[in-house]
């Protein structure tokens, strides 16, 4: 099977896609002609394959850019925009919350907006709060939106091809982490579906839930454990709206104990609504009290000591899994 | 308007400054692991911020962007602890918060570099209404790119401050790229400062690579913005020598292109400028160039001796 990075698994997508669909076309901020030459990017190579009609590259303007998406996806186009980063969606989200969430609903179902929205997110890269916050939380509260977060090169793939078929408008974020390491990514047409949570490590006696760049903080704390006699089993929820309740309880179910794992900050966080279904719905699954793994609540720090404190370790993980065992 | 030969000697001074640090950056990006982050140099674009902060007094805020280091140097930051931060160390002006792209230097009234494209301007706007409202006789100017001028928010900003007539100066520093577009395939008017005429303010656009014409623009904007005529927009014409960061590897820019504007460079243009105005001699420009040097390298000494603060200092300072 081929090896690819998150970058280019969706790249594939985003040429198999714009393929199979003359009314798919992407537009963004250096999407056609970037600074980086490297084809570990998402929109590599595609304005030379595509050509400028269909691969637009726009000035520094993203209520514009999520403008764009919201006027031709009623017209019928299936746009992929880009918001180059998530803290940008601050810019986009007229459009995206008060627009593109909710013209369906005010026209009473009579027009539909297909459109994507791709955001690069994540800490690790030392550039400072203003261009590293996870907003998922944000999109997660309209409703209207669905919101995907792959955490493998293989689903990112999967998710995006579905994503721009699906009718909705379709947040989906891409943690820059995952660029760059190689994972395995089927060479075929294939969908992911949205909506549905995958269990990437099965184990007995507690569920940890993530999503996007901790899946390795989960899988590389899992693997210490398991040299401690302890099984952990990894939900990797893949899209938080929809929300996948049943895998979520089916795994509660099974190891009656739960740690929710994510990169952006505490308070509000997507860990709590996680919790609160947890709650409402399999308090009885529960043999202990559940536990959140998060960044603090703090802006992501530049300096790279500060920026580690800031993102959640397997050590973390695994001292909050062994308070509930 | 007569220029001082010490506001001349200033200029000359603060573009030396800041192409030495910002040379030595370029080089320090080239050592694996040394700088963290993202480097944005304003390489070439020096009489800009230089200009226009010696037009300024103290007093007189600023409000910069991603390519802040010429205009904070300019505005008389601290180059030891402008470097520090760059590092990330926690002897830099912000604690190893910021590192090198949202630097804050309140201590010189540079309050805000946000590197959230467009956002200077409107914060410009509340800050020169904070000048207006307390009566002081001061200005903002606040410095953003062409690329940065497609925002809605610089619309906003300039609208409101026109219609307050805020002492606020907007400064668009074209430098023909933002990202790897070039300014005809972000911008459908070729000139930027035309902008101004939207909103009844005055607008020009000068040669960005002297000086003295940025100087002379600024001091005279500065001038009516105390004398209650609101806010004005100079369009500053440089070019961008390096990449947009230091990992562009520059494409899409032709070679030429660069090699002409290099040829331009402000800081021999003022040199020159100012020797043959018998205002310095060769050995006072190497004086300059030597002090210029010897600072650059005791604040890269101070940073390197400098340590990183320790894990837990993320958690300070934010309210709430
Ligand atoms: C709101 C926002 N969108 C996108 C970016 C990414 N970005 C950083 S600099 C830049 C280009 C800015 O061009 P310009 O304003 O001309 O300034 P220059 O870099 O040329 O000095 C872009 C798109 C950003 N930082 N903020």
């Amino acid at each position: 099977m081929q090896k690819l990075g998150m970058g280019q698994a969706v790249n594939q997508a985003l040429r198999e896609e714009m393929h199979r669909d003359p009314n798919v076309f992407i537009a963004g901020e250096g999407v056609g002609v970037s600074i980086h030459l490297n084809p570990m990017f998402p929109t590599h190579g595609l304005l030379e394959e595509f050509g400028p009609g269909r691969v637009k590259d726009t000035p520094v303007s993203e209520a514009a850019i999520a403008g764009l998406a919201v006027g031709a996806a009623e017209a019928g186009l299936r746009p992929v925009v880009e918001i180059m980063f998530n803290p940008f969606f601050t810019l986009a989200s007229d459009m995206i919350v008060n627009h593109a969430a909710k013209l369906r609903y005010l026209s009473g179902g009579k027009s539909t907006f297909p459109l994507v929205v791709r955001m690069k997110s994540g800490a690790g890269f030392g550039a400072g709060c203003q261009h590293s916050h996870n907003l998922e939380a944000w999109a997660a509260h309209c409703p209207g939106l669905k919101v995907v977060m792959p955490a493998t090169a293989a689903d990112a793939k999967g998710l995006l091809k579905s994503a721009i078929r699906d009718d909705n408008p379709v947040i989906f974020i891409e943690h820059m982490g995952l660029y760059f390491a190689p994972m395995p990514v089927p060479e075929n047409d294939y969908l992911t579906p949205i909506g549905q949570a995958e269990v990437k490590r099965p184990g007995t006696d507690v569920t940890v839930v993530t999503w996007s760049g901790m899946l390795g903080v989960a899988m590389a704390a899992a693997e210490k454990l398991a040299q401690e006699g302890v099984s952990v089993e990894i939900v990797d929820l893949r899209t938080l709206v929809p929300l996948d309740k049943e895998t979520i309880l089916t795994s509660v179910a099974k190891t009656g104990r739960l740690v929710v794992l994510h990169e952006a900050t505490r308070t509000g966080g997507f860990g709590g609504e996680i919790a609160a279904v947890v709650m409402e719905e399999g308090f009885n699954l529960l043999k202990a009290p559940l536990r959140r793994v998060t960044g603090p609540d703090i802006p992501v720090p530049a300096s790279p000591p500060l920026e580690r404190f800031y993102i959640p370790d397997d050590e973390q993980l695994i001292t909050a899994i062994k308070e509930i065992l | 308007m007569k220029i001082s030969a010490e506001k001349q000697k200033e200029m000359l001074w603060t573009m030396l400054l800041s192409r030495r640090f910002e040379d030595e950056l370029t080089e320090l990006c080239k050592i694996e692991g040394k700088i963290p982050g993202m480097m944005i140099l304003s390489t070439g674009q020096e009489a800009v911020g230089s200009g226009a902060c010696a037009a300024l007094e103290p007093e007189d805020v600023i409000i910069t962007n991603h390519r802040s280091h010429n205009h904070l140097l300019a505005k008389g930051a601290d180059p030891n602890t402008l470097m520090a931060e760059i590092y990330c160390k926690r002897t830099g002006c912000n604690k190893g918060k910021s590192g090198t792209l949202h630097l804050a230097v309140p201590e010189v009234n540079a309050p805000c570099t946000s590197t959230v494209v467009g956002a200077g301007p409107p914060i410009a706007v509340g800050r020169a209404f904070a000048q207006q409202y307390k009566g002081e006789q001061r200005v903002t100017v606040c410095f953003f790119g062409d690329g940065a001028a497609a925002e809605g928010s610089v619309h906003e900003a300039m609208n409101l401050a026109a219609l307050w007539r805020l002492p606020v100066i907007f400064i668009c520093e074209n430098n023909v790229y933002a990202g790897a577009q070039r300014y005809e395939e972000h911008a459908p008017n070729p000139s930027m400062a035309d902008r101004a005429s939207a909103y009844a303010m005055p607008g020009e656009a000068v040669d960005g690579n002297d000086a003295l014409a940025v100087y002379q623009a600024v001091r005279e904007a500065r001038e009516r913005a105390l004398a209650g005529e609101g806010p004005s927009l100079i369009e500053c014409r440089t070019y961008r020598c390096r990449g947009h960061g230091e990992a562009d590897p520059q494409h899409y820019q032709p070679k030429e292109e660069i090699r002409a504007w290099k040829e331009k460079c402000p800081i021999p243009r003022l040199r020159d400028d100012l020797l043959a105005q018998g205002l310095i001699t060769a050995a006072d420009v190497q004086a300059m160039d030597d002090r210029a040097e010897a600072l650059v390298k005791e604040a890269v000494r101070f940073a390197e001796d400098s340590p990183y603060p320790s894990p837990e200092e993320a958690l300070e300072d934010v309210f709430a």
